[in-house]
């Protein structure tokens, strides 16, 4: 117990985690409470450090693609993207076009896939039970469709340098049409049982505030720096694979609040729906894996890449020495800044609604402390 | 007070439409599988663990035990043994083994084979008592498959 | 009624009773287990319990031989003797207060001339169960469950009772069985809906149940007041939250949809509780199908809309039954 000398209250500390219904893995907040009002909140990280960028180092860049999957084990994908385009970056390996539009559709599909499975279990912190099964029915449709083409159901290993491993198929195509059909028709579900219900509004809006200052000092990204009303997503600011071919948006919220962020989000999703159809409409024919030499060296300097996941920009940068196995490998990860105000954001809120707040946010703690 | 009863009115109408939902649910049927009794069909692309294919012309396995899988394995779960039979100008494989513990299915095995000795089985029900039950002897696997 | 000296068939009729309801409790909560994660798993699409028994129906027993076989845990720092008394203090008085609760004209143990204020008065006791389970427990989320179960039952139990009153208002009477019987026209719930309604609100409130299960709330407690409680102990609060909804769509029954009040069948005096249970049953379906809906409301503003909305309207349907009852 310590006591708070300005206004005589007695204020505790409280350990939520590593073991918490609501952390969604092993991330500790160490909580300063007084009575059920959380006068501080700093996050306490490295429970799951797996050394994701020293093993970079010890390995060729052939040996890290299934670990570039196992950072965000939620949107794989993406992830691999930002690390298969930084190899090709580097060494001029250019993958055919039907390859990158493969890669733009399975991301997208695995961008859907975690913000459903984020839906659902954000309505479980906030004590919903059965939104989760609906999503996890939807989201059981892009992994049986991602399953196909890939092999895996989470941590995918599909991408390679120059293209991806396995083509894709006519029943792939029409399944992907049927999911988007599916999904679309869904939107009206989530609206009825989530958005509209006023104990969920209650809960949600103006709790927390995000704002594009406080947005920017910490370096939050993806959806919840759009909620603020910036336009940054890195599809569109520093184009990379076939994106500026497609005709899409960026969704943007104005307050802030976390009943924007999920609005973002759901906009998003409806937004790679969109991508996901251009693309199928236009996919090319041709391979889908470029000639790439057995032994690759990565040519000496250095290089960087950054891709959108589903929880904001994600970035690789790669010192070589012009040798097998990168000098320093560097991951920036966007749940690490996205956690980083929390402490910022959650003073004088209740305990329910750090709760909320960490729902919204959308950790992946693996990624967090990589 | 205009605001008091509407946000009322509003509020109930929205929690009725909410319940609308869950009634719909449960008249409707249950999407879940009824797993170790009903399974549903697994996509041939699925990644198991590795397996040594058995030639179908030759009826043995294909591997030349070049040790290419072994060495560009990053997870390093992969042991081949071959040894030169006397006489003989090449090697042949005494013993292929895969620590599955360790395996992350990436599949890089499965392409830098040469001789496309290598594919992925569709076994899933993995579940064992013991670590060792996961070091799988596949050239033991490949000879007894029929 | 009222009777002082106890004859031998009345005795008889008492312990048969007392039989049948301490039977009841039990069974009821098994059946309730059940039917709950049944629907639940209807509501989300799944089917449910299907492998212990036909469709999963001793799935409840398999659950209550484990929890049986586990070994319970006092924790060094917990408060012993209060720690052991909890889990009983949860469930016998809510068990206890089914004494006066009319399962037909005859199935009653007691018929109390305050039966509405024993029950009244044993609904309180719930929550002091929950605050010495907490406390107890000495663990800082179960001491937050239990603080928050004392806020809430200071919130709810207010409109609850007007809600009471303003049957009392019109039947006169505090005792059970003579309000199911003021109901053989009508039933109080077309004269009273909107207490009736608020009655159902707050009595989820009561029986700390999705949206309002505050004292539980899994996502930001763990498991609230009873993070600390295993084995035995735990199936204790597990009987007692079924009880305890049980307890609370009784008397919703027997004070607006007319008690055991029915189409007339043989044996009427015993039989009637068919009616009653059904019509328990039914509300107890609402109650469910409610929890696997909705996201659960914050304590603060559970305490707004009790005292900023059901407490009010509560106010006033009281005085316009006094006013109506009174011309
Ligand atoms: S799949 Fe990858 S990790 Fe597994 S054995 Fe093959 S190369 Fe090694
Ligand atoms: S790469 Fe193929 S041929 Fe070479 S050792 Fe491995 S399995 Fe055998």
């Amino acid at each position: 117990m310590t006591t708070n000398p300005d206004n005589q209250q007695q204020s505790f500390f409280l350990n939520m985690g590593p073991q918490h219904p609501s952390t969604h893995g092993v991330l500790r907040v160490l909580l300063e409470m007084d009575g059920e009002y959380v006068r501080d909140a700093e996050p306490v990280i490295g429970y799951g450090h797996r050394m994701q960028e020293k093993l970079g180092e010890s390995r060729t860049w052939k040996g890290f693609m299934p670990y570039s999957a196992r950072l965000d084990y939620v949107g794989a994908l993406p992830c691999s993207h930002g690390f298969i385009g930084l190899i090709e970056r580097m060494t001029g390996i250019e993958a055919p076009p039907r390859a990158e539009y493969i890669r733009v559709i399975t991301s997208e599909l695995n961008r859907i896939a975690s913000h459903l499975l984020w839906l659902g279990a954000f309505l479980l912190d906030l004590g919903a039970f059965t939104p989760i099964m609906y999503t996890f029915d939807d989201r059981e449709q892009v992994l049986d469709i991602l399953e196909d083409v890939t092999g895996s159901r989470l941590t995918y290993c599909y991408f390679r340098v120059g293209g991806v491993s396995r083509d894709i198929d006519e029943p792939f195509v029409e399944k992907t049409r049927a999911f988007i059909q599916r999904l679309r028709s869904r939107f009206k579900l989530y609206d009825d049982l989530v958005t509209g219900n006023i104990i969920f509004i209650k809960r949600v809006q103006d709790i927390v505030q995000f704002t594009p200052d406080m947005a920017m000092r910490y370096g939050v990204t993806g959806p919840i720096l759009r909620s603020t009303g910036i336009r940054y997503d890195i599809r569109k600011n520093e184009p990379y694979s076939v994106y500026p071919e497609f005709d899409f948006e960026i969704p943007v919220g104005e307050t802030g609040d976390c009943l924007e962020v999920y609005r973002v989000r759901l906009r998003e999703m409806e937004q790679s729906l969109r991508i996901i159809e251009q693309a199928l409409d236009r996919l090319p024919q041709g391979p889908v894996l470029a000639k790439t030499p057995r032994q690759l060296k990565l040519p000496q300097g250095d290089a960087s890449f950054a891709v959108e996941t589903a929880r904001g920009e994600l970035s690789y940068y790669l010192i070589s020495d012009g040798g097998e196995t990168p000098y320093r490998l560097k991951i920036r990860t966007p749940s690490f800044s996205n956690l980083s105000p929390l402490s910022e954001l959650c003073r004088n809120v209740l305990l329910s609604d750090l709760v909320m707040v960490l729902g919204t946010l959308d950790l992946v703690i693996p990624e967090i402390d990589r | 007070m205009k605001q008091y009863f509407s946000l009322l009115f509003i509020g109930t109408k929205s929690l009725l439409v909410g319940l609308g939902v869950t009634f719909r649910a449960l008249l409707s049927p249950a999407v879940t599988v009824h797993y170790p009794r009903q399974k549903i069909a697994i996509t041939p692309n699925f990644r198991g663990h590795t397996l040594l294919v058995k030639d179908r012309s030759t009826g043995r396995h294909r591997c030349i035990a070049c040790m290419m899988c072994e060495r560009n394995c990053p997870s390093n779960c992969i042991t081949v043994v071959g040894e030169k039979p006397e006489g003989a100008t090449k090697k042949a494989l005494t013993a292929y083994s895969l620590d599955f513990t360790r395996c992350s299915l990436c599949g890089i095995c499965v392409e830098c084979c040469p001789t496309q000795a290598l594919d992925f089985s569709d076994e899933y029900e993995l579940a064992a008592f013991s670590r060792e039950a996961y070091h799988y002897n596949l050239l033991e696997q490949v000879e007894k498959t029929a | 009624m009222g009777t002082t000296i106890l004859l031998p068939p009345e005795l008889l009729r008492m312990v048969f009773t007392a039989v049948v309801v301490i039977a009841l409790v039990f069974l009821n909560s098994l059946i309730l287990g059940y039917v709950e994660r049944k629907l639940a798993g209807r509501f989300q699409l799944r089917p449910g319990p299907m492998e212990v028994g036909p469709h999963g129906i001793l799935q409840l027993m398999a659950d209550a031989v484990k929890l049986l076989g586990k070994q319970f845990i006092i924790p060094q720092a917990a408060n012993s003797p209060l720690f052991r008394l909890a889990p009983l203090l949860a469930f016998v008085p809510v068990g206890a207060s089914f004494i006066v609760v009319p399962l037909s004209q005859k199935l009653q143990v007691r018929d109390l001339d305050v039966g509405l204020v024993f029950i009244v008065a044993v609904m309180a006791l719930n929550m002091v169960a929950t605050l010495i389970a907490g406390w107890a427990s000495n663990n800082k989320y179960s001491l937050f469950g239990a603080m928050r179960s004392v806020a809430q039952s200071v919130a709810y139990e207010i409109p609850l009772l007007l809600s009471l009153v303003a049957v009392v208002l019109m039947t006169h009477t505090f005792n059970m069985q003579e309000i199911v019987l003021s109901q053989d026209n009508i039933w109080h719930v077309v004269q009273q809906p909107v207490a009736f309604l608020i009655y159902f609100i707050a009595g989820m409130a009561e029986t700390h149940r999705a949206p309002f299960d505050l004292p539980e709330a899994e996502s930001e407690l763990t498991a609230g007041f009873h993070t600390e409680f295993s084995g035995i102990r735990f199936s204790f609060f597990f009987l007692a939250e079924y009880t305890n909804m049980f307890f609370v769509g009784s008397i919703a029954v027997v004070l607006f949809l007319g008690g055991w009040h029915g189409p007339q069948l043989p044996f009427m005096d015993y039989s009637a509780a068919v009616w009653f249970l059904l019509k328990v049953y039914s509300l107890l379906l609402v109650m469910i199908w409610v929890r696997w809906t909705f996201p659960r409301v914050r304590f603060d503003q559970l305490l707004n809309f009790c005292w900023k909305y059901l407490t009010p309207i509560a106010l006033v349907n009281l005085l316009v039954t006094a006013v109506v009852v009174k011309l």
